[in-house]
């Protein structure tokens, strides 16, 4: 993988929520062609760190800059345009819609107002790629309700790839998700990195191991670490932040 | 399911729905004018007026989620459009419609003047209406006010409205609204014929209303704006601005509900604040849920059957019609959340008219979202 020019710039970043900081002076940058890992345990600030760049979040200092453009105070459609799309950790599809229509909703957003009120012949060509990268070819007509958790975020991801983003943001995507049907969406996630940038918050130290080449740690709101998941793991700056909090479900997941 | 049995199975049903709308103009356009009294016709007619307004909150209801209890002001806005011009054909140019002499008005107010064309008025019908809530909806979507706070947004303006209209006696008439109107554009709203030739312009109306939702509902705009019903927040993350999405569905339903209006006032031949104030307002949600909010025949059927019911109850036992219109919304929302129209296709589906066929035969369940035990998306999404 070669590594562009930073395409995510994001310095001293600063979220607020009454008086809590949620994220708290970061410094984050995201080269072109990444597949990076976002670390952390609960309450590191990773989805908030998504919210501020997507715009769902205003933060209260700091900058954001995409390919050169300031994302600050641009709502959120407007972001996407710019050729950022993000998932949720809880699947979002629309139910009552077949997957091909998710999909197809999804390829026509830049579309103007009129020409949407065309009906849909047939089937777009990007739309038929995604189908079959995500590997619901034979759902298409069926609504999206009846999709099992996994393909729900499956068809997210496919949602995003007819977008054509520069930038895919994923919040946990593979959370719930069955052993296999883990292996199956890392493999696509590094057939989607291929040509675009992927930054993924995941919690599962086996699946990062397996699919992660950089990982970034976050802890309360700053940048604890960045590097090879293998230095990152041997950090015991890095083994604390894990290990002290015994709480935590998720802690449990070996670190080394 | 192959994709050649798709296109055969969506070939014949596309038939099948050309079909009854065939059945349903000939019914409208041949068999009533034939069997019906001139009283009977006119009463359908009105009834035909209410649906389109139904259509219309359909759109906006049932398919974008914007549950607005205020259509009443657009009715509104149309039909005095409408009826202003009525009342100066009426009167004649140079004079003053009766109430404006009785309030002591010497000149015709700037405001009634343009509405002596029949080219100005009847397309502001439409369009006054749409402007109105294009510029509100752009307003308040905008800040995100939904759900039931947009409901009760829509009920006060329409509260609001039906005061201003009272309070300017002068001008439109107050409380006794626009009266006797008796003539159209030079025909005699008394004359039978007359009156038969507008029911035909109220049902073609109706199907051209009809038609244009359709093709609405069916386009990738109508998928955009389901999906901003049932997920707003989802929608602008995929790049689309949905107060745009909405704003468009808000006015073409007002747009709808003023053409509604325009019709109404010549059909009826009064309009008056009574008839689209807070309660009239909240009825022609009821027409959509009866019916069925999500599909449009069911907007239609439920209009007409209410209003029938309406009239046949109140003929019989007057006073009673309230109750009985409370117990069916009642019942409505309790047992059958979609309607008459989401009955007719739970009884299909169990009969196995329209059992869909699946992929490689194997069974795959029906989303829950469109079961019928689900009362909680009768609220005010």
């Amino acid at each position: 993988m070669t590594l562009g020019q930073s395409l995510l710039e994001i310095r001293g970043l600063q979220v607020d929520f009454e008086g809590f900081k949620a994220i708290d002076g970061l410094d984050f940058d995201v080269f072109e062609g990444e597949l990076r890992f976002l670390i952390g345990p609960n309450g590191a600030g990773k989805t908030t760190l998504i919210d501020a760049i997507t715009g769902l979040v205003t933060p209260s200092a700091g900058s954001v800059d995409f390919a050169g453009r300031n994302l600050l105070l641009r709502r959120e459609f407007e972001i996407v345009r710019l050729g950022i799309g993000r998932t949720f950790q809880k699947a979002n599809v629309f139910e009552e819609l077949t997957v091909l229509e998710n999909l197809d909703l999804a390829a026509n957003f830049r579309q103007p107002l009129r020409k949407l009120f065309k009906r849909r012949h047939g089937v777009l060509p990007e739309v038929d790629e995604s189908l079959t990268t995500i590997g619901l070819s034979e759902y298409a007509e069926q609504p999206a309700g009846v999709l099992s958790h996994g393909q729900k975020q499956w068809l997210e991801i496919g949602m995003l790839l007819v977008q054509d983003p520069q930038l895919l943001l994923l919040d946990e995507p593979v959370a719930g998700m069955s052993k296999t049907e883990r292996t199956k969406t890392g493999a696509l996630l590094q057939q989607i990195a291929k040509t675009r940038t992927l930054v993924v918050i995941e919690h599962d130290m086996d699946f990062v191991r397996r699919f992660a080449s950089k990982v970034t740690v976050m802890h309360e709101g700053k940048l604890l670490k960045e590097g090879a998941v293998a230095d990152v793991q041997a950090d015991p700056l890095v083994q604390e932040v894990y290990l002290g909090r015994a709480h935590d479900r998720r802690t449990q997941e070996p670190v080394q | 399911m192959s994709i050649a049995s798709i296109r055969k199975d969506s070939t014949r049903s596309a038939w099948i729905r050309r079909g009854t709308f065939l059945a349903i103009g000939l019914l409208l356009l041949v068999v009533a004018p034939a069997l019906l009294s001139g009283f009977r016709l006119a009463l359908l007619g009105k009834y035909l007026c209410f649906a389109i307004v139904a259509i219309g909150i359909d759109i906006a209801w049932g398919y974008g989620g914007m549950l607005t209890l205020g259509q009443g002001v657009f009715f509104g806005l149309g039909a005095y459009c409408m009826g202003m011009m009525l009342k100066l054909q009426e009167v004649g140019p140079g004079r003053l419609p009766d109430f404006m002499a009785w309030s002591g008005i010497r000149e015709l107010p700037t405001l009634w003047k343009p509405f002596y064309s029949a080219w100005f008025a009847i397309p502001a019908a439409i369009l006054v209406p749409m402007a109105v809530a294009a510029a509100l909806g752009a307003a308040v979507f905008r800040r995100r006010v939904r759900g039931p706070y947009f409901a009760i947004m829509s009920q006060a303006l329409v509260a609001a409205f039906a005061v201003l209209l009272v309070g300017q006696q002068a001008l439109t008439g107050g409380t006794n609204g626009l009266t006797n109107i008796t003539r159209i554009l030079g025909y005699d709203l008394n004359n039978t014929a007359n009156r038969r030739g507008l029911y035909f312009v109220a049902v073609l109306c109706l199907g051209a209303t009809y038609l244009l939702a359709r093709q609405v509902v069916q386009s990738r705009y109508g998928r955009v704006l389901m999906a901003v019903r049932d997920r707003e927040d989802r929608v602008r993350f995929l790049g689309y601005n949905p107060t745009i999405i909405k704003v468009v569905a808000f006015s073409l339903s007002a747009g709808m509900a003023g053409l509604a209006g325009a019709l109404f006032v010549p059909t009826v031949g009064i309009i008056s604040p009574a008839t689209i104030g807070v309660v009239p307002s909240i009825e022609m949600v009821i027409w959509v849920a009866l019916g069925g909010r999500g599909t449009l025949i069911g907007a239609v059927i439920g209009a007409v059957l209410v209003n029938l019911a309406k009239t046949s109850l109140s003929e019989a036992y007057p006073g009673g019609w309230l109750y009985l219109q409370g117990l069916l919304f009642v019942v409505v929302i309790a047992f059958a959340p979609k309607g008459l129209a989401g009955l007719a296709k739970l009884f299909k589906r169990r009969t196995g008219i329209a059992g869909q066929p699946q992929t490689d035969g194997s069974t795959v369940a029906e989303p829950p979202s469109t079961g019928i035990a689900e009362p909680a998306r009768i609220s005010a999404k």
